[in-house]
């Protein structure tokens, strides 16, 4: 019993650094933010005056929350398939290509370890209207298109940017799925003479189920914080054709200095990934039957 | 046959994944008049150093640089310290609220960031701490992911170590100095990677927290630049390079590492 009591202290001496840390930069946060909600805080206007829902209510008929809510939407559900589906792509090829298979792996991770200013700099002067996109569309025939500039196009560009920043990372995850199925059952597929989708649909995809749950919820969580490249390319614009849900709550605290609003807003993106989250994996429980 | 699929997909990617990293390489060392209109040439000519010069005479480039490296590598540190005390303790000693515990780490990492980014940015000003190195390092001094990994290790690390570290006779806390961490060297090197790599990069928590650019990190500072002065391509370029660099070097060193502190035992080569 002493053994026990020793072991329980020795633990907790050494959790006592990390977790008096973790306190201060997470936990306390995290909770703190819940109570924050639910109290008007300008910064400016000195201390807090409990306001109950109101900035519930008010996010509610904020036409700004509105746009931020649709375009975050718009931005996941055309992000998270595109750099799924591409990731997957990449793997297919990549893993069937011998030699040189380490070298392609490496070089499409590349943009995913790169900070998100020097790509998003980078993709700035691609987009430009004399930048390099416009110029090789030139060259082909087509007009060029203010990427940036214009409410039409400036999410799509920012969507592209980040399926291109991604798609290498994931394809990591995939190609260890890949690998991971037996060669076996592609010969036993073979000989009962399926063909190459029947086996892509029959052994491949179903064998990455929790590969590609995993990039599918990464994915996610992801696409919803998406923020560096909104700040540094079109800082919102224009006309909030840019605004999501994190750049919102970004501009409530440290443009507006709305500090109960912006949290309101953080606790609904919270519940909305959370949401996703639950539905996502509920979807793909019951096509496994589990 | 079959196999041209596979090549074409793979040469179209490799120029879509690389070439805008070329272009920037190649921006980086053209005169800035070459670079409005088209055609601009692929290999610069003349070719210029001027860009690099510029960053570190005209704009605080160079305190930028000394302000994350500085950083990255304080956090760094206290990551791989503090995350494997905590990891060891979750996977090998047993008290009570441990699994609950261990629950509530996993569940914060489902919290997007922003929701925390407000109340710490609070507490730091209430604490005078914004625009300083310790609120650039603070809450980056334990990370939950780090903690997850190492536990995951020592879950798997074989108990002969442990139980020839208690012949010894040494405290705990010696026990783990010397014969734990020491036998933990390819996690901690993964996790090292995992962490300077993130740090070196963080864009958010920097630009809330710095307000002076003496106090800026490179990825702030050239954010701040693009937005400041007229765009200058080319320096911007030149920066971008720059910090992009340090990780690219790294990453190809130590490619297995690399990938396998994000993905752990499911890389393989």
């Amino acid at each position: 019993m002493k053994a026990r009591h020793q072991e329980a202290w020795t633990a907790y001496a050494f959790l006592a650094a990390p977790m008096a840390v973790l306190a201060l930069s997470t936990f306390g946060p995290i909770l703190f933010s819940f109570i924050l909600a639910f109290f008007d805080w300008h910064l400016l206007k000195g201390g807090p005056e409990f306001v109950g829902l109101r900035n519930f209510l008010d996010l509610g008929r904020d036409e700004v929350f509105d746009i931020a809510l649709k375009n975050t939407m718009v931005y996941a559900m055309g992000v998270v398939p595109a750099q799924t589906a591409l990731a997957l792509l990449l793997a297919m090829a990549v893993n069937r290509a011998i030699p040189g298979r380490a070298f392609f792996r490496a070089a499409f991770y590349v943009p995913a370890i790169t900070s998100s200013v020097v790509t998003s700099v980078i993709f700035l002067w691609i987009y430009a209207k004399t930048g390099l996109l416009n110029y090789l569309l030139s060259q082909l025939g087509f007009a060029g298109e203010d990427w940036l500039g214009s409410p039409r196009f400036a999410l799509f560009s920012i969507m592209a940017l980040n399926i291109w920043s991604t798609s290498g990372y994931f394809m990591i995850a995939f190609l260890a799925g890949l690998q991971a199925i037996p060669k076996s059952l592609y010969e036993a597929a073979t000989m009962d003479h399926a063909g190459r989708v029947a086996r892509f649909w029959h052994i491949t995809l179903p064998s990455l189920r929790p590969t590609i749950f995993l990039v599918l919820t990464m994915g996610l969580i992801g696409a919803f914080q998406v923020f560096d490249q909104i700040y540094i390319m079109s800082n919102g614009g224009p006309a909030n054709a840019t605004t999501t849900m994190s750049f919102f709550i970004y501009a409530s605290a440290f443009h507006h200095f709305r500090f109960g609003y912006a949290s309101a807003a953080a606790i609904i993106l919270f519940l909305v990934i959370l949401a996703l989250t639950l539905v996502q994996k509920r979807l793909l429980e019951e096509r496994t039957g589990a | 046959m079959r196999k041209l699929w596979v090549w074409i997909i793979v040469a179209l990617a490799l120029v879509v994944f690389t070439g805008p990293f070329l272009w920037s390489l190649s921006l980086s060392f053209q005169q800035p008049g070459d670079v409005f209109e088209w055609p601009i040439k692929f290999i610069p000519d003349p070719a210029t150093l001027s860009n690099y010069q510029r960053l570190f005479t005209e704009i605080g480039f160079p305190r930028w640089l000394f302000n994350s490296a500085l950083i990255a590598l304080i956090v760094t540190a206290s990551n791989l310290f503090l995350d494997a005390l905590a990891g060891y303790a979750f996977a090998r000693l047993r008290f009570p609220g441990r699994d609950w515990l261990f629950l509530a780490l996993l569940a914060t990492l489902m919290v997007p960031n922003h929701v925390t980014l407000v109340p710490k940015f609070m507490a730091l000003n209430a604490l005078g701490m914004i625009n300083s190195y310790p609120g650039l390092i603070f809450p980056n001094l334990v990370q939950v992911f780090g903690i997850f990994l190492m536990r995951q290790y020592f879950l798997s690390m074989p108990r002969e170590l442990e139980e020839a570290a208690s012949l010894d006779g040494c405290t705990p806390f010696q026990c783990f100095h010397r014969i734990i961490l020491p036998n933990a060297k390819a996690p901690l090197a993964a996790l090292g990677i995992y962490s300077f790599q993130g740090n070196w990069n963080e864009f958010l928590w920097p630009v809330i927290v710095t307000t002076t650019p003496e106090m800026y990190t490179l990825p702030v500072g050239m954010a701040m630049f693009r937005y400041e002065y007229q765009v200058e391509w080319t320096m911007l370029m030149a920066g971008a390079v720059l910090i992009a660099l340090p990780m690219l070097v790294i990453f190809l060193s130590f490619q297995r590492l690399f990938l396998q502190s994000q993905w752990g035992g499911a890389v393989k080569g």
